[in-house]
Parts: structure tokens; sequence; C-alpha cells
């Protein structure tokens, strides 16, 4: 991989996103063995540094990088410098003094991670920007349809809910279309970004359109807040407007899968049968999602000596 | 730098008899076929370790399990690297512990893919013992390794590379002796 | 002390004319203007090939003074101003304490004649602190000198409260100059809503948060027959309804700055905080809006919006960058590279737009280079191409998304009240 950082999948190259793709497998291999740990990162350490509260995240990263012999090490934003007055810069120039190879960062602002990689020589991971991009979370996405479909292009893939504020919809649509995927988002007006026909995506303000005929159903999580920020009337309008259940899977195919990013709220983007029913690999993408970052960690460190720096 | 053949050292023929030699020895070392596992390290040992496994059944008329290993993530070279090595799956489908391993691949030289295989194996399990077979044992060891079945020994300059062609991944079977010409060993 | 400006091409903005003419400038005034003067012991500028312009005048900037001195000052915002061509300036309300009163006004005046560079014309705010509630003692800052009114950056909410501020600046023939952006509708947004928006994840402005303003305002002032100068305009629709309310006789007049007939939203690519100014860069088709309305008329005015800040307050998350960018040392570049040269407008035309109109609009007098008018006057070497070096600013801060441009167009020596400042191709 010819990258310095990973910081969203705009910018990446159809072989680079295979390349990570296909290096998750073995990956995934390390993880169900009894003795889950390569020392292949064995003397790099990578810092988690999280501006927002995101346990699935942070311990997923973590463990990728323990389990390719990293040491790790984790700051988080409530309890550092930060409620101090530390500008990100600052801090990421103090990460990178104390030896860090790889700085995995969180951020409720976009571009936060690309305005890291200005200021320090070390590896930067997007764990998350605002409403940006999550690039490992659409990665695992993608790598949890391969699995399953055994390839991306021709795909039907319907992402529904609250696209505006979401980075995995974006970062999905990038990656799933560079990838031959037809993109279909469907939610409220009120969430729906400006713009996204012109990336190849189909908007529909209503789901049943986006899931006719589906492979793949993401389900993003709404989050709750946005009903007091007048974007929604209500919850429970949403959910009977716009929730996944049963009734909508069925306008699906009839092998099609359910994957969403977690955590979820059971009974409003998402009901429960759906979520645990034989059709949901949301289990499935949570230890994906460890190799999958394990394969970024280890394609990010490893042959530094040759990579052009393209970010 | 190019490289220019200097030499073969075995034809496909040549090839043929070294591996049912080393299909005899590994069965008479352990008498018999109990607890015995083949692993190849991708890419070369692996269809060598097929063949070894298919003269060892047409030979004791049993079946050896054989299990493919990619020792990429064991490499002690990896930060010194400039590029990224293709990572290919381990298909390792049965239990090591206690079981007689012997691994198989094309070229023995530093040592250095042994010792990683080792590693990658005793991650997997605890095996009785592990042995080694290569079609190739070129020399110039930098670990304390040995080789306990061998093709063919060829003493070699550091400048010669060594290259065994086998049918399934090269077109056909034959052990050559590469010269580099130019600079920029 | 005697000025010779020889060999050059005399200006006229108001008459659009250009003649080849000397220019002959004693103590602060100028004494002659015709072909061939000779004078003894007089300082000879070599003007040939050059115009030779009325004073240029920025009826937008913020110079920091009193309170955010560590982004600029009167005298180092001055400095830039002449550094840029410019002779008097208009000085933004919104600093610490705000100029709200009599004594905030005295005192920019104060410092600017303490610094001597260009002229400082105060704006004084609409009401009191820029919080929109009571209204500022605009009589007593009209006599100070203010000359005109402004809560820029802080929009006046109430449409109430604005009608009553039209009501009182109507009394002293001062205009008020609005920002026009419903906080509603920009919701903490950063940049303008788009496409650009949408793939940065940066939450977007729409065009309609400046245009519900803009209509409201041009209802107001055409109720109360109030002189509107509308700050700043960045979309097609605030050009529709400017040119529609100057059609139906209200009392409306507008500015555009560089930026925003220049660059697009897609300068924010990168999440460049350079870039992040209010209102915000908008689409190609606002930009091609803008260009149109400059060249008809309906928009009157050129100001660059100069908004000093801090390279450690620009050098963070997009999200917490202050808006504004600097302006004043490039605003007479991207003038002549943007309009004049595209043929946008001819260079009189586009002078007119940084000179009469805007004395016009602040009720100044009209700059002129006329035997017995004031010596302000800015020198421009219309073909002098240079690359912008933000190392080179006078000005105290830094941020410009313009480092690098190469712009055709530069000002020469600016000559305030007689007195000359004289820069050399490497800038001063």
């Amino acid at each position: 991989m010819s990258i310095k950082h990973l910081l969203g999948l705009q910018h990446l190259s159809v072989n680079t996103i295979t390349q990570i793709l296909d290096t998750a497998g073995p990956m995934k291999q390390i993880i169900s063995r009894n003795l889950k740990k390569v020392p292949t990162l064995r003397g790099k350490a990578v810092a988690t540094v999280f501006y927002e509260p995101s346990t699935r995240t942070r311990m997923s990263f973590e463990l990728a990088a323990k389990y390719l012999s990293a040491d790790t090490v984790g700051l988080a934003a409530a309890s550092s410098s930060v409620v101090k007055g530390e500008t990100l810069i600052d801090t990421a120039r103090t990460v990178a003094a104390m030896g860090a190879d790889v700085i995995v960062l969180r951020h409720p602002m976009a571009g936060a991670a690309e305005l890291m990689t200005r200021y320090t020589d070390v590896h930067i991971v997007n764990a998350g920007d605002g409403m940006h991009e999550h690039p490992t979370q659409a990665l695992l996405d993608m790598f949890t349809i391969l699995e399953l479909k055994n390839t991306i292009s021709g795909l039907k893939v319907a992402i529904l809910g609250d696209i505006l504020h979401s980075r995995v919809a974006r970062s999905n649509l990038w990656g799933l279309t560079k990838l031959g995927a037809e993109v279909h988002v469907a939610g409220p007006p009120t969430l729906l970004p400006v713009g996204l026909q012109q990336l190849g995506a189909h908007v529909h303000d209503c789901p049943e359109a986006a899931l006719e005929g589906a492979d793949v159903v993401i389900a993003l999580r709404l989050q709750l807040e946005r009903q007091r920020q007048g974007l929604i009337p209500s919850l429970r309008e949403y959910t009977r407007l716009y929730g996944l259940n049963a009734e909508r899977l069925a306008l699906a195919r009839d092998d099609a899968v359910v994957l969403h990013p977690g955590p979820m709220n059971r009974g409003v983007e998402i009901t429960a049968d759906v979520a645990d029913g034989s059709r949901s690999l949301i289990a499935e993408q949570v230890t994906n999602g460890v190799a999958v970052r394990m394969a970024c960690l280890y394609l990010l460190t490893v042959g530094d000596g040759g990579r052009e720096d393209i970010n | 730098m190019r490289l220019v053949e200097k030499a073969q050292i075995l034809d496909e023929k040549g090839m043929a008899r070294a591996l049912t030699r080393i299909a005899h020895e590994i069965i008479e070392k352990n008498r018999g076929t109990d607890d015995l596992v083949l692993i190849g390290i991708r890419r070369r040992g692996v269809p060598i370790a097929v063949r070894l496994a298919e003269r060892i059944q047409r030979i004791e008329g049993t079946s050896v399990p054989v299990g493919f290993l990619d020792i990429t993530l064991y490499r002690d070279d990896l930060t010194k690297l400039d590029y990224h090595p293709v990572l290919y799956k381990t298909q390792v489908d049965f239990p090591v512990t206690d079981k007689i391993v012997v691994l198989v691949d094309d070229v023995l030289y530093t040592g250095r893919t042994t010792r990683a295989a080792m590693d990658a194996i005793m991650d997997l399990g605890r095996p009785k013992v592990i042995q080694m077979a290569v079609m190739v044992d070129r020399g110039h060891r930098e670990l304390p390794i040995r080789a306990d079945y061998v093709g063919k020994n060829v003493p070699t300059s550091t400048r010669e590379v060594v290259s065994v062609e086998i049918n399934e991944i090269d077109g056909q079977d034959r052990i050559v002796i590469l010269d580099r010409i130019g600079q920029n060993e | 002390m005697k000025i010779l400006i020889k060999g050059g091409t005399v200006v006229d903005p108001s008459a659009g004319t250009l003649r080849e003419l000397d220019v002959l400038v004693e103590d602060e005034r100028v004494i002659k203007v015709e072909a061939g003067i000779t004078a003894r012991g007089a300082t000879v500028l070599d003007t040939a090939g050059m115009l030779v312009s009325p004073g240029l005048i920025d009826m937008h900037v913020h110079l920091r003074e009193p309170g955010y001195e560590y982004k600029e000052t009167i005298a180092t915002g001055t400095a830039a101003a002449v550094r840029g061509g410019f002779t008097a300036v208009a000085a933004m309300p919104n600093t610490n304490p705000v100029a709200d009163t009599r004594a905030v006004i005295e005192y920019v005046k104060k410092q600017a004649s303490v610094a001597a560079n260009a002229r400082v014309y105060p704006v004084g705010a609409v009401t009191r602190g820029l919080e929109g509630n009571e209204l500022a003692e605009m009589g007593e800052m009209r006599e100070a000198g203010a000359v005109a009114f402004s809560n820029d950056g802080r929009p006046v909410v109430s449409a109430g409260v604005m009608r009553r501020a039209m009501q009182y600046a109507r009394m002293f023939g001062t205009p008020i100059i609005s920002h026009c952006e419903d906080d509603t509708l920009v919701d903490g947004g950063m940049m303008n809503e788009g496409l650009t928006a949408s793939v940065l994840g940066l939450k977007g402005i729409p065009a309609a948060a400046e245009e519900v303003m803009v209509a409201r305002d041009l209802l107001l002032a055409e109720a109360i027959g109030c002189a509107l100068h509308v700050a700043h305009v960045s979309t097609a629709g605030s050009v529709r309804l400017i040119r529609e309310a100057k059609r139906r006789g209200v009392p409306v007049t507008a500015e555009v700055t560089p930026h925003h007939f220049v660059l697009t939203e897609e300068a924010i690519a990168g999440y460049d905080t350079n870039a992040k100014v209010n209102p915000p860069l908008r689409s190609k088709a606002d930009v091609q809006a803008v260009l149109e309305g400059l060249a008809d008329g309906t928009i009157d005015v050129i100001a660059s919006d100069h908004a000093p800040h801090a390279d450690y307050e620009k050098a963070v998350e997009f999200d917490k960058a202050p808006f504004g960018l600097l302006g004043l040392e490039t605003t007479l570049g991207l003038v002549f590279t943007y309009i004049v040269e595209p043929g946008v407008l001819s260079a009189p035309q586009a002078l007119a737009r940084l000179t009469v109109n805007p004395a016009r609009v602040l009720g100044l007098a009209e700059p002129a280079i006329n035997p017995g008018a004031m010596a302000d006057i800015t020198v421009i070497d219309p073909n002098h191409e240079a690359q912008v070096n933000p190392d080179r600013f006078l000005s105290k801060s830094r941020n410009t998304p313009f480092g690098g441009f190469w712009l055709r167009g530069q000002p020469v020596a600016t000559i305030v009240a007689g007195k000359i400042f004289k820069f050399d191709q490497e800038g001063r």
C-alpha cells in the first residue's frame, strides 16, 4: 500500500481498497486462533486518541494492534490535557514526540485527522471525524459483504437513515461505488445531504424505493438528539416511516443481508427481530472490524521504505 | 541488475527422483506415518508438500494431512522492507499439537524463513517434533538451522539465485542457478 | 513639498475616461493636471505605462483595534491598506469594546491619525454591543465621525430593531450597512451548502440564509426610505433581489468581495481554514451571478472585508477556526486579474467601484484628480505580475487563501494627502 495515512475512502484507489480487504482475510484467521497474536508489529506503538466516547471502535483498534504485538496507549479527551485547552495540533505533536508510530484519531469535527497529518510525521488513521468519513467502518462492511457475496460489483446496497450526519454512509458510498456496487440511500429529507447524486448515489426520501431488490441493507444509527434538534418530528414517526422491519426487509432480495455499524437503537432504526434475525451480519461485523483494522495497521506500518505520501 | 541463467541443477526427472527419495526418508525416519503432517511454506513449499503427500500415500497407503503456511507476519525484516509482501491465508485445518510436523520449502538459505515458520507453527500448537524438508540447500546459514531432508545440496555464492520452478506455479519442473549481472546487488 | 506624477494615464472613474496627463501635487492638494508639466524641485514619479487613479477606498475592513491588537492594529491595518493601494478604509465596529459610542469612534480616529497611513472612516454599531436589542447612540457617533452604521458579523436578528435603526439612520442621512444572514438558517453552518460541504462533512449554509435577510432589509429600506448598503453579496439570489429593488427605486447599494468573485466553495477542499469566511465561498453559478451584478451595476462597490486572524487561531479544526480572511493587500491585483483582464469591467469602471462608488455610499467627497482636490492618489502598474507572498504582508496576520496566486496589476505608489508611499517590485 502506497499511502501513509488512512483518512477516508474518497482518495483511496480501488487497488488499495482491494489490498486492505485481501489482507483482512488472513488477519481474521489470527483472531480465530487460540493464540491470538503474531509478532508482526513488535516494537511499534499505536496511540488511540479519542475526542468522542466510543467504546467499541477504540477497543477494536486496540485489540487489532495488540494481536499484531504493537503496544497501545489511549488518550481520552475527557481525562486529558484536552480539557485544559490543548490544541489538536499540540496533542498530535506530543503523542508523536513520545514515539507513537500510529495515531488513531476519533474526533467530532470533520477534517481533524487531515489536520493532524499536516503537523506530525506519524501515520494517522481516521477512526471517524465528524460527518466526514469513517473508513475502517466502511472497509469492515465491505469485507463482511465480500465474505458472503464474494463480490461487491453489481450488488444493490441500500443505506437507510440519517445520511446527513453519517460518516459511515459517506465512506461506504465512496468505497462501494468504487468497487462497482449500486448504492441507494434513503432517509427523511431533513437528513439527506445535498448533492450526493453527483457522486453516483441514488437518493430517495422513502425507504421502500431503496430496499426494492437490494442485496445488502445497511441501517444507520439514529442519534436520539435529532428529534430535539427539530430534524425529525418524533422517534415514533421516524420508526414508522423509516425503521427497518421485517415487512420492509421483505422488499429486498431473499438472500439480502443486514448490516448496522452499531451501537443499535433496537426499536428505532431497526426492529429487534431484524437485528437478531438470520439475515443479520451485525455480530460478524464486529469480528471483521478487528480483522480489517489489523490489515490497515499492518499495511500502514510495514513497507515504509518505499511508500509515497499521497495524503 | 538482471538475472542470467548459469546452470541447470535438476531437470523434471531429477526433481521427481529427489522427491521420491525424500518421501522414503520421511517414512523411514519416522517409522511410518503415524502422527505425521506436512506443512508447505507459501508459495513454492505448497505444491512440493502436496507432491510429497501423494508419494507417501503411494508408498504407505496412508493419507497424510497437508497444510499451508504463510509466514509473512512472522518475518524479521518487515520493518526494513520497502514493499508489502502479499499476505496469503494459512490453511492448517488440523491440530499440530503432539504431531510430527514436516515443514516443506523449496530452498533453504539463511534459515530465517524456517525460523519464522517454526514460530508460526508453534503459535498454532505444540508439535512433538518439527522437521524440515527442502528441494535445495544452498548454504550461507545465518541461524543455527539445518534440514532433515534435502533434495540436493548446491554450493552457491551469495551473488547467485537458486530458482526452483514448479509446474503448478511456473509451468515446468526444474531447478536452475541464476547469476546477477550488473551493479546493485 | 511637490510631487510630479509624470507620464502616466490619469483615470477619471466618474466619467469612465483615461487621459495621458501629468499631475502636480503640492503639500496635500493637487494643484495642476495637464500634459507636459515641468516643476523645479518636485519629486518626480515616473509613471509611464501606469494608471494614476484617485485614491482607492476599501469600505469594509476590520482593523481589530481596540481589543484584538494581536490580530491587527490600526497602524498595521492602515499600513497594509496603503501597501494595497488604498488611501482610505472604513473600519467595522466589531472591536472590543464595540464601536457603539462616541468614545470608541474618537479613539479609532485618533489612532489612525497617529499611524498616519491610510485614512480611517469609522463605522458605528447599529445596536449597543452588537447585541441586536437597543439602538446605539448613532447621533453622537455621527458627530464624532462615523460614516455609516453596521452590525457587521452580528446581523440584526429582529426586523423591528432594524426598522427602528433605519428610521434613525435616515434622519442623519447615514447608510445602514447590513450583513445579511439569518442565523436560524445558518444554524452552525461552516461553508456553502452543496456537494463540497456534503463530501467534506461540514455543515452547510444555504443561500437562503443570506437571501431572506436581503429581502427583509430591502423591504424595510423601501418602506422607510433609508439608504441600505448590502455588505458582501455572495449569492445569485441576493444579486437578483437587489437588481429588482434598484429597478423599483429602493435606495440600495451593494458590495462584493474579491474572494466571492474569484473563489468557489471548492477552495475549502482540504479543509483550508484560510478559505473559511462569512458569508461562505459559494458555487460557480453564484460567482457568475456576482460578476454579472458587477457588470450591470447592480453591485456598486468592491470591498475586501479584510478580516485578520492570528495563525494559531486558524491552525485548528475547521469547525473551530474563526471566519474571515485578509483582503487589503490582494484586492487590487484580484480586481485587475479577475475583473479587468477578462473584460468584466474596464479599468476605469472597476476603479469606480473602488473609488467614487464607495465614496458616494459613505457620503464622502467625490474622489477625483482635479486641481484643488485632496491629493489621495493610487498609482497602479496594470501589467506588473507578482506572486502573492503572505510573508511580505504588512498586515499583522497571514490568513489569506491567495498565497501563491500570480496577480497582474499591482499598486506602485499610494499618496495620502500628499504623503507618498512607494513600493519596489519586491514589496516595500
